[in-house]
C-alpha cells in the first residue's frame, strides 16, 4: 500500500444556506499528522463532516481529492471504502446492533463477496484492539454506542479506527470529555496507527492531546478558514498564550463563523 | 379487484362440503346458519383502515392436495420450517388446507393429549370440539367475516391438554398454501385444562404475488386455572393474499398466556390479538413484530382486557414500515370495573424507513377501576439519517445500514420471544424482507 494524499482546495461549505467554510486549503500525506486547532464555532467539525459527506452539509465550491479520486463525487460509504475515516465528535447510537456485528459488517464491506473475514480472525483482532484500548470484553456485545458514556464513545471511535485501518483519518475532538488516563489510552491507539501509509488530521481545541501525539503540522482555524500554520511549536504557543495574539496579528475581532475580518 | 363482499357459495354447496367431510350434524347446521347470517352482517371495521376495496371473495375453496409419506417429500423451504427438534416430535402439516402429515408422540397420546387436524377432531371428538367451537372465546356472528369463516372452515387444528399434563416440547402446525389461489379458512382451538401447560407454534406460508386469495383465520385459546399456554406464530402470506386473522384467549384464575407473533405477511392484513384476563391473578404477555413493505396496508389491534383482580397484562409491539407500506397499530389496555390491583402496560414502536411509508400507533387505555396500575408508551419515527450516515461512514452501504437498523429495531422484541424456533424464523423472515 503506497502512501495516500488527501488534498483539499478552496473548499466552501454551507449548512442550511449559511456559508461556514470559506475557501479552505489543506494537504495531508501518508505518514503525517496534522492538527487543526481553533476555538469553538470556527468550522472545524464542518470541515470533518464535509470530507466524510454528512448529508446536511452542502459543498458550494472547491475540491477534495484522495490521490486521484474525487471524494466529493462519492457516496459516504464509498469514501470510507476509498480509505477515509472520521472519528465523530458526536457518534450516533444504534439500538439492537452489537458493536461486534457492526464492525464485522464494516470490515466485510471492504472485502469482496466470498472473501469475508473469518469469525476467528475477526474475534482475535477485536480482542487485541479492545485490550489495547483498555475496553472490557462486554463492549463487543453491547449495542453500538447505546448508553455509552462520552469517554466510552470516544474509545469506541478509536477502536473502529484501529479495526478498519484507513489511509487517512480525521479525528474530531477525540479528546473532549476524556480524563488524563483515557487520553493516554486513546493517544496510544492513535500512535500505534502511525506509519508511512497512514495520514491523520486531529481536530481539537485543547493543546493537551498534542502532548501525547506530536503533530507534524499545526493549523489554526478561524472564520471558516485556516489562518495560520506552523509546526508543533505553534500548538505550544497557543497553549501558553491562547488565541488572542493571532486575532490581533490578523485583525480579527470575532473568530467564529459569520463574522468577517 | 372485487368490491363485492358477498361470497359465491350457497347452502347446497356448504351442505355437501360438510357431508363430504363427515362432520357431525351440529357442525353442518352451524355452517348453514353462519352462511345465512353472513349475508346480513356488516363487515368488520378496523379502526382507521378502509378495507372496502380489499379482496375477500376471490379464492378457491376446496383445493385437493396429496398426502405426503415423509417430511422429505416437502419442498426445501417448507421443510426448513419444521424446527430441528420437531423432526421426531409433534407436527401437523396442512397443504392447501388439507391435512397431509401428522405426528404425535406416544407419550403425549398416553397422557390424553389430543393434537389433530380439525376435520378429524370433528369426526372423532365431535362433542369436545362442540364445547369450545366459537362459544365463549369467539362468536360466529361478530361480523360478516367471522360468519364466513364458520361457514367455509376448511382447515385447522385441535389441541387439547388434559388437567395436570405438562407438555414440555412444542407442538407445531404448518399451514402450507401450495396453490396461490387456495383460500384458507383455518380454525385453531387450544384447550389447556387446569394446571396444564403447552407451547403451540404455527407457521403460515404461501406463494405467488399476482394471484388473489384470502386467509380468514381464527385461533381460540382456553387457558384453564393455573394453566399456561405459549402461542407462537410466524405469518408469511404472499402479496396476493388478504388476511383477516383473530387470535383470542380467555384466561382463568392464575392462568397465563404468552403470545409471540411474527406478522410477516406481504399482503393486506387485518389482525386482532385479544386476551381476556377473566380469572383473578391471570396473566397475558403479548409480543408482536412486523415488517410492512411494498404498498401493503395493515391494521393491527393488540388488546388485553382485564376482568379479574390482580391480573397482569403486557403488550409489546415493534413494527417497521418500508417502501410505501402503511399500518395502523392499536394497542388496547382495558381494565374493567372490579379488576382491582391489576396492572396493564403497553409499548408500541414504529419505525418508518421511507418518506412514503406510514405508521400510526394508537395507545388506547380504558380504565374503569381506580385501584390499578397502567402505563403506555408509543413512538412513531422515521429512520434517522444521521444514524445511516454514521454507519455508511464506516463503509457500510445504505442498504446494509438499513438492514442493520431494521434488525436492531426488532431485536429487543425478537430476542424476547419465548420460543426458539419462532425467534429463529422471525430473524430469517426479517432477513428475507430487508434483502
Ligand atoms: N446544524 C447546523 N445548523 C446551523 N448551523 C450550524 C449547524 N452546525 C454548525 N453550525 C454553525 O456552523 C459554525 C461552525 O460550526 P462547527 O463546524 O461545528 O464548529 P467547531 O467544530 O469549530 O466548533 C457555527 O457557527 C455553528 O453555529
Ligand atoms: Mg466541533
Amino acid at each position: 500500500m503506497a502512501a495516500s494524499t488527501l488534498k483539499i482546495e478552496n473548499l466552501h461549505v454551507s449548512i442550511e444556506g449559511k456559508e461556514i467554510l470559506k475557501g479552505l486549503n489543506l494537504e495531508i500525506n501518508g505518514g503525517e499528522i496534522h492538527a487543526v486547532m481553533g476555538p469553538n464555532g470556527t468550522g472545524k467539525s464542518t470541515l470533518a463532516s464535509a470530507i466524510m459527506g454528512h448529508p446536511k452539509y452542502e459543498i458550494t465550491e472547491g475540491s477534495v481529492f484522495l490521490d486521484n479520486e474525487d471524494v466529493l463525487e462519492m457516496e459516504v460509504d464509498e469514501r470510507a471504502k476509498a480509505g477515509l475515516f472520521l472519528a465523530m465528535q458526536y457518534p450516533s447510537e444504534v439500538s439492537g446492533v452489537t458493536n461486534a456485528d457492526f464492525l464485522r459488517s464494516a470490515i466485510n464491506a471492504r472485502r469482496e463477496e466470498g472473501d469475508e473475514i473469518s469469525l476467528m480472525k475477526f474475534i482475535k483482532k477485536l480482542d487485541k484492539k479492545m485490550a489495547e484500548l483498555d475496553m472490557g470484553e462486554e463492549f463487543a456485545q453491547r449495542y453500538l454506542n447505546e448508553g455509552f458514556s462520552g469517554g466510552e464513545k470516544k474509545r469506541n471511535e478509536i477502536l473502529q479506527l484501529m479495526m478498519l485501518e484507513p489511509k487517512i483519518a480525521v479525528l474530531d475532538e477525540i479528546d473532549s470529555g476524556l480524563d488524563i488516563d483515557a487520553l493516554k489510552v486513546v493517544s496510544k491507539g492513535v500512535n500505534a496507527m502511525r506509519s508511512d501509509d497512514f495520514g491523520c488530521l486531529i481536530i481539537t481545541h485543547y493543546q493537551r492531546l498534542l502532548n501525547y501525539i506530536t503533530p507534524d503540522k499545526v493549523h489554526v482555524m478561524m472564520q471558516g478558514r485556516i489562518v495560520k500554520s506552523g509546526g508543533a511549536e505553534l500548538a505550544q504557543r497557543l497553549e501558553s498564550e491562547g488565541y488572542d495574539w493571532i486575532k490581533q496579528e490578523l485583525g480579527i475581532k470575532d473568530e467564529t463563523v459569520g463574522q468577517e475580518a | 379487484m372485487s368490491v363485492d363482499t358477498k361470497i359465491a357459495f350457497d347452502q347446497d354447496y356448504i351442505k355437501s362440503f360438510s357431508e363430504r367431510r363427515q362432520e357431525p350434524k351440529w357442525m353442518e347446521s352451524l355452517r348453514l346458519k353462519a352462511l345465512e347470517k353472513s349475508e346480513n352482517l356488516p363487515m368488520p371495521k378496523p379502526d382507521k383502515t378502509k378495507i372496502d376495496k380489499w379482496n375477500f371473495t376471490s379464492f378457491k375453496h376446496d383445493v385437493p392436495a396429496d398426502a405426503i409419506s415423509s417430511l422429505d417429500d416437502l419442498p426445501k423451504d417448507v421443510r426448513e420450517l419444521v424446527a430441528k427438534d420437531q423432526q421426531s416430535g409433534n407436527l401437523l402439516v396442512h397443504r392447501n388446507s388439507t391435512p397431509v402429515f401428522h405426528q404425535l408422540s406416544e407419550e403425549l397420546k398416553e397422557q390424553g393429549v389430543i393434537f389433530i387436524d380439525i376435520q378429524t377432531a370433528l369426526q372423532e371428538h365431535g362433542d369436545l370440539v362442540e364445547k369450545y367451537f366459537m362459544k365463549d372465546v369467539m362468536k360466529v356472528d361478530e361480523n360478516r367475516l367471522t360468519a364466513v369463516h364458520a361457514a367455509l372452515l376448511n382447515g385447522g387444528t385441535f389441541l387439547y391438554v388434559p388437567r395436570n399434563v405438562e407438555v414440555d416440547v412444542p407442538v407445531q402446525a404448518l399451514y402450507w398454501q401450495e396453490d396461490p389461489e387456495a383460500g384458507l379458512f383455518n380454525h385453531v382451538i387450544i384447550v389447556a385444562e387446569d394446571n396444564s401447560s403447552v407451547t403451540y407454534v404455527e407457521n403460515y406460508l404461501s406463494y405467488g404475488n399476482d394471484v388473489e386469495s384470502v386467509a380468514n383465520i381464527i385461533a381460540e385459546v382456553h387457558v384453564g386455572q393455573n394453566a399456561r399456554v405459549t402461542f407462537g406464530s410466524v405469518d408469511n402470506f404472499a402479496k396476493g393474499v388478504t388476511t383477516y386473522v383473530n387470535r383470542r384467549a380467555n384466561v382463568a384464575r392464575d392462568g397465563k398466556v404468552d403470545w409471540a407473533l411474527a406478522q410477516m405477511n406481504d399482503g393486506n392484513t387485518v389482525s386482532t390479538n385479544t386476551t381476556h384476563l377473566i380469572g383473578d391473578g391471570s396473566n397475558a404477555d403479548s409480543k408482536t413484530v412486523t415488517i410492512g413493505r411494498g404498498d401493503q396496508k395493515q391494521n393491527f389491534t393488540n388488546q388485553i382486557i382485564h376482568h379479574g383482580k390482580n391480573s397482569e397484562g403486557m403488550l409489546l409491539v415493534h413494527g417497521v414500515q418500508k417502501d410505501s407500506a402503511s399500518a395502523i397499530f392499536n394497542g388496547v389496555t382495558k381494565i374493567e370495573h372490579g379488576a382491582a390491583k391489576s396492572n396493564g402496560e403497553q409499548t408500541q414502536r414504529v419505525l418508518m424507513m421511507n418518506e412514503k411509508a406510514r405508521g400510526d400507533a394508537n395507545p388506547i387505555l380504558l380504565i374503569d377501576e381506580d385501584d390499578v396500575m397502567a402505563g403506555h408508551a408509543a413512538s412513531v419515527g422515521k429512520v434517522d439519517p444521521i444514524q445511516l450516515y454514521y454507519l455508511q461512514s464506516r463503509g457500510i452501504s445504505r442498504h446494509e445500514a438499513e438492514r442493520l437498523i431494521i434488525h436492531g429495531f426488532l431485536a429487543p422484541v425478537i430476542n424476547e420471544l419465548p420460543i426458539e424456533g419462532v425467534r429463529k424464523r422471525a430473524v430469517e423472515v426479517t432477513e428475507g424482507k430487508v434483502n
